[in-house]
């Protein structure tokens, strides 16, 4: 993308002039993530989530390279390897619970990253294609990361690939074929734990893949911002270097903070205790959970309890645990309401802080708790609410909802006052 | 269109959900929340701190030493401890030569370097703590069908691990009177032994440390039931996160290095902002 006042890239130096002709990649860049980026000025701190989750990417790859220099995916010795990593290999154990608690900051961002996109109505036109590739980034996301928890062959490993590739059993006729293949047996074993490890070292390059496409979309029309009103004039941006270059930069060393203190301080805080245990097939967990950024998908799962007239109550709950991410996708054509910003959305901005977000605490919480009541019964009422919240309440409030006054512009938003916009200057 | 086929979609699903959530209350109100003996009578882990502890924490190597001991002359006759090698002990405190000694106090599976038949031979430093059984079954048989678990990496396969253990360990009681008045199907089974700090409240370890001074400690300190028991869960600590000293001192200069960073990036940001924040 290029707004017209954007800064052109002049190379001064003869060998930048060279490049510049034969491989125009310092351009590039600069048009992407330097001063030839103009960004909307007033863009809040929501708006770092985006480069962190790059971050974790980044972090993610560099020690899962490392850490599978050392580990041994079969079986027999998986278990061992992780401990040889933990005891014997210099610094392993600090590649492998930067990896481990690195997969959870992953997490972490991405869904701020994607409330803030629920929020602002980043999803909405013209930016619906970065939202549906942040879907599809966030399902390929979960699935590495189901994969890469299966790896250590503890006793969590093993039973939570049993119940995840169980699911897929409950589809009628095909079902159990369907899981044997996955597995490549009849329950998790050798062959199940290599081709994870297979995959689960190939999706993260998907993902980046799918990465360079998002924001390779997510430019064409430039960032959103808080007031959701288009930049209009040169006053509305900021050139990305410096200005975002340095509030990125110290963004990233907060995180990296927060980060490390788990890291060197409770690195085991997020994981269970049964992971350390090494994998038996003769002995089921007392509770079988996932790692926690599953909890609330997988509270949506256990909450369906009664057969639904002739679909049987685990199929329903599989429909519902793969539809509550998938009706995602739709979103963009759900809200059809022409404000983006939840600040100028009073119905919607109710709907989401005491509807959607207590929603989702709630569901967080179950999904961890044993499946006994009285969770079953509030995951149940979170779940129901959950698919009324975008399926029903968002495309009816967007279109009875008298929004809020907007600001002429985000000059206006920013400084009270827009002189160059009010005259009526496009450009 | 695409609003309507929500809307249906949406329909089906909270009406899946309302069912289900009607049925369960439905049985909920009827049947209540149904008691469990352990609901009842297991309890939480006793509070126990350690050197080791927090992130200024740092092993006490007396204490593991001792539990070391406690180990050695206890617990190994049930439990293995197959993740750490006696080289490692070098880390708790000890030299090269009482390596050796500690390692050829334990026999080790060998072969016979003449006709290559398996035997055992004393330890090496390079080898592992060995098992106490030969194999599962022998386990299960000396212990009433149970087979104790190996302890390398017990604390962080418990909730509250250092503490559990503890626990565990003094936790042996008679089975409380109104338990079997309450629950009196729930006598703890022949063999079995009440400890309410254990998941099911009886597990087939028979209590370890029965008397205070089972162990003589070379430091002085007096093996009491409850130091042993605090001092073997302290060493478990150790084996299972041998590297928890070196963990908390790289943390403290990497906390301190990101904090100089970010300040630095933090002034850095509303120097190049200030002016913007104007006009
Ligand atoms: C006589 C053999 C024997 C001795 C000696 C022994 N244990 Fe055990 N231990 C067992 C058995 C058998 C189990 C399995 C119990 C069960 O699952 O019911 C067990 C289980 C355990 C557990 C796991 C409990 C759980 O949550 O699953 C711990 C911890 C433990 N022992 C610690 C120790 C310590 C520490 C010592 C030394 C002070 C020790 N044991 C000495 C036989 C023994
Ligand atoms: C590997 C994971 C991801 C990376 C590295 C990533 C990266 C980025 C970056 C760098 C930006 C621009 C900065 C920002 O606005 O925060 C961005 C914007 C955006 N992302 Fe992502 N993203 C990821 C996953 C997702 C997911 C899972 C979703 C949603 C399901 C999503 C939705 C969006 C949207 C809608 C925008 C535009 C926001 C706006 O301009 O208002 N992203 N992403």
């Amino acid at each position: 993308m290029s707004f017209p006042w954007a800064n052109e890239y002049k190379p001064s130096h003869p060998f930048m002039q060279w490049m510049d002709e034969k491989l125009p990649l310092p351009r590039f860049v600069y048009n992407a993530i330097g001063a030839g980026y103009p960004v909307p000025r007033n863009l809040n701190y929501w708006w770092n989530f985006g480069i962190l989750a790059l971050v974790c990417l980044t972090l993610q790859i560099v020690t899962g390279i490392v850490l599978a220099m050392h580990y041994a995916a079969n079986a027999g010795v998986a278990f061992d390897s992780v401990e040889h990593i933990m005891r014997d290999v210099n610094w392993g154990w600090l590649m492998r619970y930067a990896h481990a608690n690195g997969a959870s900051a992953f997490f972490v961002v991405i869904y701020i990253h994607i409330f803030r996109g629920f929020f602002y109505g980043s999803y909405k036109a013209p930016r619906e294609m970065v939202w549906l590739l942040g879907v599809v980034i966030f399902l390929l996301m979960m699935a590495t990361a189901f994969m890469g928890y299966v790896l250590p062959w503890g006793q969590m490993s093993f039973w939570g690939a049993k119940v995840i590739t169980g699911l897929f059993g409950a589809i009628p006729l095909v079902g159990e074929p369907i899981q044997q293949w996955l597995l490549g047996g009849f329950a998790p074993d050798n062959a199940a734990l290599n081709r994870f490890f297979s995959l689960h070292y190939l999706l993260p390059f998907v993902i980046i893949g799918v990465v360079v496409l998002h924001i390779w979309a997510l430019h064409i029309p430039g960032s959103s911002n808080p007031t959701g009103v288009e930049v209009k004039t040169e006053s509305d941006t900021v050139p990305f270097h410096p200005y975002f270059i340095v509030k990125d930069g110290w963004a990233v060393g907060a995180f990296l903070f927060l980060y490390c203190a788990v890291l060197f301080f409770a690195p085991n805080m997020l994981g269970h205790p049964d992971n350390y245990i090494p994998a038996n097939p003769m002995s089921t967990p007392a509770h079988i959970v996932p790692e926690w950024y599953f909890w609330p998908f997988y509270a949506i799962l256990r909450a369906f309890t009664f057969d639904f007239f002739f679909i049987p109550a685990k199929l329903m709950g599989v429909l519902a645990m793969f539809g509550s991410i998938l009706i995602w996708f739709f979103l963009p054509w759900l809200d059809k309401s022409p404000v983006r910003s939840g600040h100028y959305r009073p119905t919607f901005r109710k709907f989401f802080w005491f509807g959607l977000i207590p929603t989702m605490l709630v569901l967080f919480y179950c999904g961890g708790a044993p499946a006994e009541e009285p969770y079953v019964m509030f995951s149940q009422i979170a779940s129901l609410y959950y698919f009324a919240h975008f399926l029903i309440i968002l495309p009816i409030v967007s279109s009875i909802e008298r929004p809020d006054p907007l600001p002429f512009s985000i000059t206006e938003a920013v400084l009270g006052h827009d002189d160059k916009a009010a005259l009526g200057t496009t450009a | 269109m695409i609003r309507i086929l929500s809307l249906l979609v949406g329909l089906f699903f909270t009406a899946a959900l309302a069912w289900s959530f009607g049925n369960g209350a439905v049985n909920f109100a009827r049947e209540g929340k149904p008691a469990t003996v352990e609901s009842a009578f297991h309890e939480h882990p006793k509070a126990l701190h350690l050197a080791s502890d927090g992130p200024f924490g740092k092993f006490d190597k007396q204490q593991l030493q001792r539990g070391f001991q406690v180990y050695k002359e206890v617990c190994a006759a049930c439990h293995s401890l197959r993740l750490v090698a006696f080289r490692d002990l070098k880390a708790i405190g000890y030299n090269d030569d009482e390596v050796k000694a500690i390692a050829a106090g334990f026999n080790v599976p060998g072969l016979d370097p003449n006709t290559g038949e398996a035997n055992t031979r004393p330890g090496l430093a390079t080898d592992y703590f060995p098992m106490p059984f030969a194999n599962d079954i022998a386990a299960r048989a000396a212990n009433n069908n149970a087979v104790p678990p190996d302890l390398s990496l017990m604390t962080k396969a418990r909730h509250n691990g250092a503490a559990y253990v503890y626990s565990l360990l003094t936790g042996y009681q008679d089975q409380p009177a109104e338990l079997l008045k309450t629950f009196p199907d729930a006598k703890t089974p022949q063999g079995l032994h009440y400890n309410p700090y254990f998941a099911n409240l009886n597990l087939a370890m028979a209590p370890p440390l029965t008397a205070d001074g089972q162990v003589t400690y070379g430091d002085g300190t007096k093996a009491t039931k409850d130091q042993m028991a605090k001092d073997v869960a302290a060493f478990l600590v150790w084996t299972a996160e041998p590297k928890l000293d070196k963990r908390n001192q790289t943390g403290w200069p990497v906390l301190g290095f990101l904090l100089f960073a970010t300040i630095l990036g933090y002034l850095s940001y509303r120097t190049i902002w200030a002016e913007k924040k104007k006009h």
